[in-house]
């Protein structure tokens, strides 16, 4: 076994080259996964709304979108954007920031998913003490639904956040510099050591999705206890 | 520069048979994936249910590494590091064969059994615990109680989830491109760089993901409203 490779490059793993060069290695791999969930919460927030408003057209397009991307495999989504993106704008983005919109684009139909289970979970009597008090169906949904049902959704969006960081490993195939592009980059440079370079990386990703699992397994319960009270 | 859309070469020879065969080694590599791992799941499912502590343990063990971490990564991890972690005779016996698939479906595997193992132990949780009490009463043993009693009813309540895993394993396999087994995704590719035309690439490649998506998700659903209709009532 050779884990003074892992040593030697375990810096690597975690930040890159920086501060001498790019950030790279598990920093930037975290910072898609944040960088991703924002995004996907505010795209997936509008979609999920338009799937149950009362307009045809938009509901129509939020089922279509929805439908397109959840049917699709992300690394497709990730090649349209990086491949897609010269034809549509006549130039090339840059790697990070197509992969970023790739995983906004692809989270943000699960997210819209999320919403509107969640909006739909909420009993209806909500709405309608909320319209009868006299709010518009605007205020309605974002003083009485959203904060609700928002709430019940967290650890929904923390699932979601553990998926994304296991889906950003997908960026390095399209060259950005993040966490398995490391290990690649190590791998082929000293090419005595991919079991234990794998492994490394592998345990590096669970501690990161464990830590939240275990965290929303926890939300999970707690927002049970909370409803149960008020029921 | 301008960019002419023409999907007649994307379709064209030798194209076409590019996509025709990336689509049959897709379709492979998902059927046999696809197998294995219910029956890994399966096993993985029953050591969690089992009383055995160390089993229990390995099968908590199991479940959570490979759920939590990316599916790239172990697809790599098997492709360049499984040489270290099998026996000498399995890794023979695997050299002799296509490398790449086999690491694929090894990588796929284990990833989709570890949430195969999830869906039937909580498939088992929603059969009453009575169950399982009358049938050891009756003197049948642990495992013939899951064999004959719990798991044909568990089964009826996982099927859908069930096939949603094998449709995330359809998708999931676009990955395996990354280590050169020539799935439809690969081939996408490779006509993108044989003749830049990605968008037309692209779009019969997504087209044809969408098309399984949508035929098996409409088949659950019709499982759902006709069959699990049936059960309830």
């Amino acid at each position: 076994m050779h884990w003074n490779v892992i040593v030697n490059n375990f810096g690597y793993f975690l930040v890159g080259a920086y501060p001498n060069g790019p950030l790279g290695g598990l920093a930037m791999s975290i910072l898609l996964a944040l960088g991703g969930i924002f995004g996907a919460f505010w795209l997936g927030l509008v979609i999920g709304l338009m799937r149950i408003s009362k307009s045809r057209s938009a509901r129509y397009f939020a089922l279509v979108y929805t439908e397109i991307i959840r049917g699709t495999p992300l690394l497709m989504v990730i090649f349209w954007f990086y491949f897609l993106a010269p034809i549509a704008f006549g130039h090339s983005l840059p790697e990070a920031e197509s992969a970023l919109i790739a995983l906004i684009v692809f989270t943000s139909a699960y997210i819209a998913e999320i919403v509107r289970a969640g909006i739909q979970s909420l009993p209806k009597g909500q709405t309608e003490a909320a319209r009868g008090t006299g709010l518009t169906r605007f205020q309605a949904m974002r003083y009485v639904i959203l904060p609700q049902a928002l709430f019940n959704m967290i650890p929904s969006f923390v699932n979601q956040f553990v998926s994304l960081t296991k889906d950003t490993s997908l960026a390095f195939i399209i060259g950005v510099n993040e966490l398995t592009k490391a290990a690649t980059q190590v791998n082929n440079r000293t090419l005595n050591a991919p079991t234990e370079i794998f492994l490394t990386i592998a345990v590096l990703y669970f501690i990161i999705c464990y830590v939240l699992t275990a965290l929303s397994r926890r939300l999970e319960k707690r927002i049970n206890r909370y409803q149960a009270r008020n029921r | 520069m301008s960019y002419s859309v023409d999907f007649g070469l994307v379709l064209a020879e030798p194209y076409g048979d590019w996509i025709v065969k990336g689509l049959v080694t897709t379709l492979k590599i998902s059927a046999v994936s696809i197998v294995f791992s219910l029956a890994l799941g399966t096993i993985v499912a029953v050591f969690r249910l089992s009383r055995v502590r160390p089993l229990v343990w390995f099968s908590l063990a199991f479940t959570e590494f490979f759920r939590n971490t990316p599916l790239l990564v172990q697809i790599f991890f098997w492709y360049f590091g499984s040489h270290a972690v099998l026996p000498d005779f399995v890794n023979q016996w695997l050299y002799k064969q296509d490398f790449e698939f086999a690491a694929g479906v090894i990588a796929l595997t284990v990833y989709t059994s570890a949430f195969i193992a999830e869906e039937i132990r909580s498939g088992v949780f929603a059969i009453p615990k009575t169950q399982l009490e009358a049938s050891r009463a009756c003197g049948l043993s642990f495992l013939q109680a899951m064999g004959y009693v719990i798991l044909p009813q568990a089964f009826r309540i996982v099927i859908p989830p069930l096939i949603s895993q094998f449709l995330n394993l359809i998708k999931n396999s676009s990955l395996v491109m990354t280590i050169g087994v020539m799935d439809l995704t690969y081939m996408a590719r490779q006509i993108e760089a044989h003749t830049f035309h990605g968008f037309e690439a692209f779009t019969v490649a997504t087209g044809i993901y969408l098309a399984i998506s949508l035929i098996v998700s409409y088949t659950i659903n019709l499982y759902n409203t006709r069959v699990l209709r049936i059960v309830a009532r």
